[in-house]
């Protein structure tokens, strides 16, 4: 059976719903291990051993995250072949795929980003050129890196949990040595929204919302939603960076994506339009938006919104 | 200093692109410099303008694999300011996925390097038509330089450089030392644009073309044959359809409410 392993860094206190996918994933594929970076929490190795986790690998360094994904690289490619592993499964965030690039080089493995299914021959399927396209791929060598995009599966416990093995893995000394170091980390604010890229349904905001997403965020918080935004309104400096949907920002594919005062370039159709649901405001019967919508309303989303805000409660009692 | 750029020649992300071939490989014909090179790029001019531009030695390499066509992302930086331009083109590149194609551009890199090695190798933060994001960190692996990625800020004092990225729960601080490689995302500058001077300044500049074997690569090693992940097959998703559209007549907020109800999504 073919050994596959998770690589999550920095589990932290409660398992992401990102690391319980693909756990999930991981055994529908072979026989699941885990390796991680970081502190482990007795809930967190609780929740691994519920989801199937044959075997837990962990680094025999714990300086890791003082250098940028390099060194966290040649932990992971230690381990991989320590388990004697043919897939590894990473997050599709920013610094997973750099660490998923960096291993693939190392083994000799190719590396499929953007995964959101894998058949059990190992065909991943992802969408590309901004969702106008769906690909099959495969890796042709032994060994098969894939990132996973978060939402792609719903996670499920094993039916019989297990008792994992704990194994140290020795990280090569050589591994920090041509590494950028990181100096200074400032954590950010959290929202108490959802992320962006894993929420079920996302407001964004647009040039229209002319630097007051008040209105979006009370509907946002009505839904339980994420608020994302254009690029507009990221470079207006209504919202931060992190916010930004479309070629340059995150791609998000929710259950429902609730577009206002966005007129729908194709810069920022191409972060969105695998959504399940659209609808669209906005002021404009003539933005491009409108052909891509399940639903739009031609209105003033000042009015719109509020009033979507009020009735959502109302019905709630 | 010496830095090397990589640009590339993406389809135009305004229009529809398309997968063609046996490979599934992407249709080039209407093709640009990718707009997240012009960031890559733009930060190498500011960098070597503050250390007295090329009359002080400094110089700015921008690179670009690709077809015949791709030639033209090389001429566009040329305008923008670069001070060389190399195009590696060879018909068995076709098809090559991150990891041949980060094997060829290490070679170059290697290759451009011989008599005086880089000092920085710059590149966008992702392609805009891959999208992956995996050849600026495998450079950095093949050429064992210290990765330096989404860059959001640079800083050189000497020899030893910092940069700023911003991840979703947190921001860092990074710090290498110089060679290294670093990859910018949209917000570290304005890029410039190509103005009458710089374009009349660019016929006079050199393009040197380079082949696999210029570069001692074997042609067996990138394109679809060197390539370690395939793609088997390709659909086009079906075009999204317009929905219903109405006009607020003061109470399209409850309108909407009904609508998300009745795809029981509330």
């Amino acid at each position: 059976m073919a050994k596959v392993l998770v690589f999550i860094d920095n589990p932290g206190q409660v398992l992401k719903k990102a690391s319980l996918e693909l756990l999930t994933m991981a055994r529908s594929l072979g026989e699941p291990a885990v390796a991680f970076n970081g502190e482990l929490h007795d809930d967190v190795a609780a929740a691994l051993a519920a989801y199937g986790a044959q075997t837990l690998y962990r680094p025999s360094a714990t300086d890791l995250d003082d250098y940028l994904v390099g060194p966290k690289a040649s932990y992971l490619a230690a381990a991989v072949q320590t388990a004697g592993a043919t897939v590894v499964l990473t997050e599709n965030s920013a610094e997973a795929k750099e660490i998923a690039a960096r291993l693939g080089i190392k083994l000799g493995a190719g590396v499929i980003t953007d995964v959101v299914a894998v058949d059990t021959d190992g065909t991943a399927h992802k969408s590309v050129l901004a969702g106008s396209y769906t690909t099959t791929a495969k890796a042709t060598t032994p060994v098969a890196v894939l990132t996973v995009k978060s939402n792609s599966i719903t996670p499920e416990p094993a039916v019989t949990g297990t008792a994992p093995e704990s194994v140290t893995v020795q990280v090569p000394e050589t591994a920090t040595a041509a590494s950028a170091r990181v100096t200074a980390r400032t954590e950010k604010a959290a929202s108490g929204r959802p992320d962006l890229t894993e929420a079920r349904i996302v407001v964004a905001g647009g040039r229209g919302v002319d630097g007051n997403f008040g209105p979006l965020e009370d509907l946002a918080d009505a839904l339980g939603a994420a608020i994302g935004a254009s690029r507009a309104a990221t470079d207006a400096g209504w919202i931060g960076h992190d916010a930004q949907i479309g070629q340059t920002g995150k791609t998000v594919s929710p259950q429902l994506y609730i577009s206002a005062g966005i007129s729908g370039a194709i810069q920022q159709k191409a972060g969105m339009q695998t959504a399940k649901v659209i609808v669209a405001v906005n002021k404009d019967a003539e933005s491009p938006v409108f052909e891509i919508a399940d639903f739009g309303i031609v209105g003033d989303l000042f009015q719109v919104l509020p009033q979507a805000t009020a009735e959502i409660k109302k019905r709630r009692g | 200093m010496k830095i090397i750029v990589l640009v590339k020649h993406v389809p135009d992300a305004q229009f529809d692109r398309h997968l063609t071939g046996p490979g599934n490989t992407t249709d080039r014909s209407e093709s640009i410099l990718s707009e997240l090179d012009e960031y890559a790029l733009e930060a190498a001019l500011q960098l070597i303008e503050a250390r007295g531009g090329e009359a002080a030695g400094n110089k700015v390499i921008a690179l670009s694999m690709g077809p015949a066509g791709a030639v033209n992302a090389v001429k566009k930086s040329l305008q923008i300011g670069a001070s060389e331009g190399v195009h590696l083109t060879d018909e068995a590149l076709a098809g090559s996925d991150a990891a041949a194609t980060s094997l060829a551009l290490a070679a170059a890199i290697r290759h451009l390097g011989a008599d005086t090695p880089a000092d920085l190798v710059l590149t966008g933060m992702a392609s805009t038509d891959g999208e992956t994001s995996l050849v600026p960190a495998q450079l950095a692996e093949r050429l064992d330089l210290p990765q330096v990625t989404f860059a959001s800020s640079l800083e050189l004092d000497g020899a030893r450089l910092t940069a700023r990225r911003d991840g979703d729960t947190h921001a860092d601080t990074l710090e290498a030392t110089l060679p290294a490689l670093v990859s910018v995302t949209d917000q570290i500058n304005d890029p410039r644009y190509p103005n009458f001077k710089g374009i009349m300044a660019a016929k006079k500049k050199t393009i040197t073309t380079l082949t696999l074997a210029d570069i001692g690569v074997d042609p067996a090693q990138v394109g679809r044959s060197g390539s370690w992940t395939a793609v088997d097959s390709a659909d086009v998703r079906p075009a999204r359809t317009a929905g219903t559209i109405i006009t607020d007549e003061g109470d399209a907020g409850i309108k909407l409410v009904e609508f998300l109800a009745a795809q029981k999504l509330l």
